[in-house]
């Protein structure tokens, strides 16, 4: 299976002298992690079958800088984010999808200041748009009248205001699209966000995760729906945690498409 | 003689606005005390905003019980300071009731007439506000920063406005004239009978009590804003209008760290030579916040402008699973500090004399800082565009940038970017390796 995959790099495309249509920023946890490389593959999947022209940077790609900046290491940041944007303007790239809410917040809103200037997109408005300009079709299939609850990420939501795309994406599976009490703008946070992801918790009487955990488990859903990949670690722990994992998927939005039409 | 209660009425309003204008040069002085930012951007978009959150209380009705309640004090609160002129104008005048001299009587009859629905309203708004706090103890009013002045502050409040409103009536209840024309008596005709037995003397005093009290009443409460949450009523104003513009998640890049990284990059630019003399790429004397000080001004107008309501703090993941950290603490400490630091310059001709405190570690705590996800809930529902995760960042700037304070893991996370541009110890030339996994 993994061998149909195409993944060309920019470098690739460069030696042919071709631009792609938009660069895939894979991340460092849908680069290294077990269970985002498996969002970062159904992604890709999804963009071979609609034919999406995209390139990665491979090993030219390195860490937006986001855990950093958010742990108070400006220096580190802009390190990184000004090597990058040399990278990226070297090839001069326009736009980019990344499947990451937090490369996709730190790109869009903190590069520009820095010379790194290009349009943006979460995947799962990426896509929302090709679903909408006909390249891609999304049926039912499996999930049809499943009860799915979406999480918000917060650099997402609450951070960019993209509440709508990946709820679509989940109402065109024909799925039931349940909300948590806490949803969209007053989603709670998974607990990854600031550089948590890294360190462990203060003090205190609970995980947030586990907190956030129960409030998906109380809309009684069979999937929980992430954007995230950090999200989606947090949640499948609280999962693990609530001891819920014959019951409950956390699952991202881009592998609940993929797998609904067995890509 | 008879000029007397007009040359005391002129005393007293002079001394409370005077006490007034004095505080607010203080709260002035003290914001100028943060850094310089730029907020000149967008004006449109900022009126829009204090209209809309200040004026229009948008984000109060979010929540709608405490939402709705606050706008009928809110509104009452505003349209019954009308009366206040007409007050004002008759203490200097020595007239009375001048609003019926120069008005049809209808539109006047029609005005108080509001006025005391009004009152009564804010009243019965008031007392609900009360039995919230107190009664039914609702948690965000009873969280470990709500010490007992902030507990007291939001009561003292609530008293001061039910008298308020029961001298308003008492005062028109009890004025013989005003009840003979019946017309705009609408609550106090009801509350006339209760003073029925008393001669038109006693009566006279009554009403003139409740006149002088009403008024001294709000001249005490002006000046005690400034030592209160409720400075929010002025401050909400200013605060709003400042409030950031920019997309949530986007944290401001520090632009002598710009300066830096461009030197350690561009192999054009000599790292050794000396910055010109007040150039910008001098290197500025810390990075991030320690003090109050260090923060900006809007920051600081930020801290004034809380009105410890605990929105932000009952939406917050870290405290709602029992850590430390409180957003609305964050406000109330850089509050609190800002105070102390203002009564320090006032107590040494107006300098600031060290000593020997800051904001952090004796105020906020490093677990605080530690425990924020960035998540923005926070700023999401503060009602008044309040910002407490950039003053969490500040002070994590410093105690990463000027302390290499951060915990080990983070230490660990960030070594690992600097080396393999990960956070985790994978090498670089790995990370397209998932395609042939
Ligand atoms: S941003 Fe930080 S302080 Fe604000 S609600 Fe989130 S965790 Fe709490
Ligand atoms: S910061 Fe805003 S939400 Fe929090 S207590 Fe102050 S006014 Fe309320």
């Amino acid at each position: 299976m993994s061998e149909l995959l195409k993944v060309p790099t920019m470098a690739e495309f460069m030696a042919q002298g071709k631009q792609p249509e938009v660069l895939f920023w894979v991340g460092c946890a849908g680069s290294f992690d077990d269970r985002a490389k498996k969002i970062t593959k159904a992604f890709v999947k999804l963009l071979n079958k609609a034919n999406v022209e995209f390139a990665v940077l491979g090993t030219e790609e390195s860490c937006t800088g986001d855990p950093a900046k958010r742990a108070g290491n400006e220096f580190l940041f802009q390190m990184q984010a000004v090597t990058n944007i040399e990278v990226l303007n070297a090839y001069e790239v326009k736009k980019i999808v990344t499947a990451c809410p937090h490369c996709f917040n730190t790109i869009k809103n903190e590069y520009p200041d820095l010379g790194g200037n290009y349009e943006v997109m979460h995947h799962t408005q990426f896509l929302k748009t090709l679903l909408d300009e006909g390249r891609l079709t999304i049926e039912g299939g499996k999930y049809k009248g499943k009860r799915i609850t979406f999480h918000d990420p917060c650099y997402l939501g609450r951070a960019n205001n993209v509440y709508e795309a990946p709820r679509e994406l989940i109402q065109k599976l024909e799925a039931e699209l349940i909300e948590m009490k806490n949803c969209k703008r007053n989603g709670l946070c998974c607990g990854a966000g600031g550089a948590q992801m890294f360190k462990e918790p203060e003090k205190g009487d609970k995980d947030v995760n586990v907190e956030r955990t129960e409030q998906a488990l109380d809309v009684k859903p069979e999937i929980i729906a992430a954007g995230c990949p950090f999200c989606n670690t947090m949640m499948t722990d609280g999962i693990k945690a609530k001891e819920k994992e014959s019951d409950v998927a956390v699952m991202d939005v881009a592998e609940l498409i993929a797998n609904a039409q067995d890509l | 003689m008879s000029y007397l209660p007009n040359l005391l009425f002129i005393i007293i309003l002079f001394l409370g606005i005077g006490f007034f204008a004095k505080n607010v040069k203080k709260l002035m002085r003290n914001i100028k005390l943060g850094q310089d930012t730029d907020v000149s951007d967008n004006k449109a978009q900022r009126w829009k905003n204090m209209a809309m959150i200040a004026l229009g209380q948008s984000k109060m009705v979010r929540r709608p019980i405490a939402g709705i309640l606050h706008v009928v004090v809110y509104v009452g609160f505003i349209i019954i300071n009308i009366e206040v002129l007409e007050i004002i104008i008759d203490g200097i005048f020595g007239t009375h009731r001048i609003g019926l001299q120069i008005l049809p009587q209808s539109v006047y009859g029609f005005l108080i007439g509001s006025f005391e629905v009004l009152a009564v309203l804010v009243f019965i708004a008031v007392i609900v506000f009360w039995l919230r706090r107190n009664v039914i103890k609702l948690a965000r009013f009873w969280k470990s920063e709500m010490t007992s002045w902030p507990k007291n502050d939001g009561n003292y409040i609530l008293y001061f406005e039910m008298v308020l409103m029961t001298l308003f009536l008492v005062m028109n209840a009890t004025d013989v004239n005003f009840q003979a024309l019946n017309s705009g008596n609408v609550i106090s005709q009801y509350m006339a009978p209760w003073f029925s037995g008393l001669s038109e003397g006693t009566l006279h005093i009554i009403e003139r009590g409740a006149w002088w009290l009403h008024i001294v009443g709000i001249l005490i409460f002006l000046n005690y804003l400034y030592f209160s949450k409720h400075l929010h009523i002025l401050l909400a104003f200013p605060n709003t209008y400042y409030g950031n513009l920019k997309p949530k998640g986007q944290f401001n890049n520090l632009e002598a760290v710009t300066n830096e990284v461009k030197m350690m990059m561009d192999s054009n630019v000599d790292p050794f030579a000396a910055p010109a003399e007040g150039s910008e790429d001098e290197v500025p004397a810390k990075f991030g916040a320690s003090d109050v000080q260090d923060l900006n001004w809007v920051q600081l107008l930020n801290a004034y402008t809380c009105t410890e309501c605990g929105r932000c703090t009952s939406e917050c993941p870290a405290n709602q699973t029992g850590k430390k950290l409180s957003p609305r603490k964050i406000m109330m400490d850089t509050r609190d500090r800002l105070e102390e630091v203002g009564k320090n310059i006032d107590a040494n001709k107006g300098e600031f004399k060290e000593d020997g405190k800051q904001l952090l570690d004796n105020y906020i705590t490093r677990e605080e800082l530690w425990a924020c996800t960035s998540c923005n809930a926070c700023v999401e529902a503060c009602p008044v565009s309040i910002d407490p995760l950039s003053i969490i960042l500040e002070m994590r700037r410093y105690l990463v940038m000027e302390q290499s304070a951060a915990p080990t893991e983070l230490n660990n996370m960030m070594t690992n970017i600097e080396n393999n541009g990960a956070p985790w110890p994978y090498n670089q030339m790995d990370r397209l390796n998932w395609k042939n996994e």
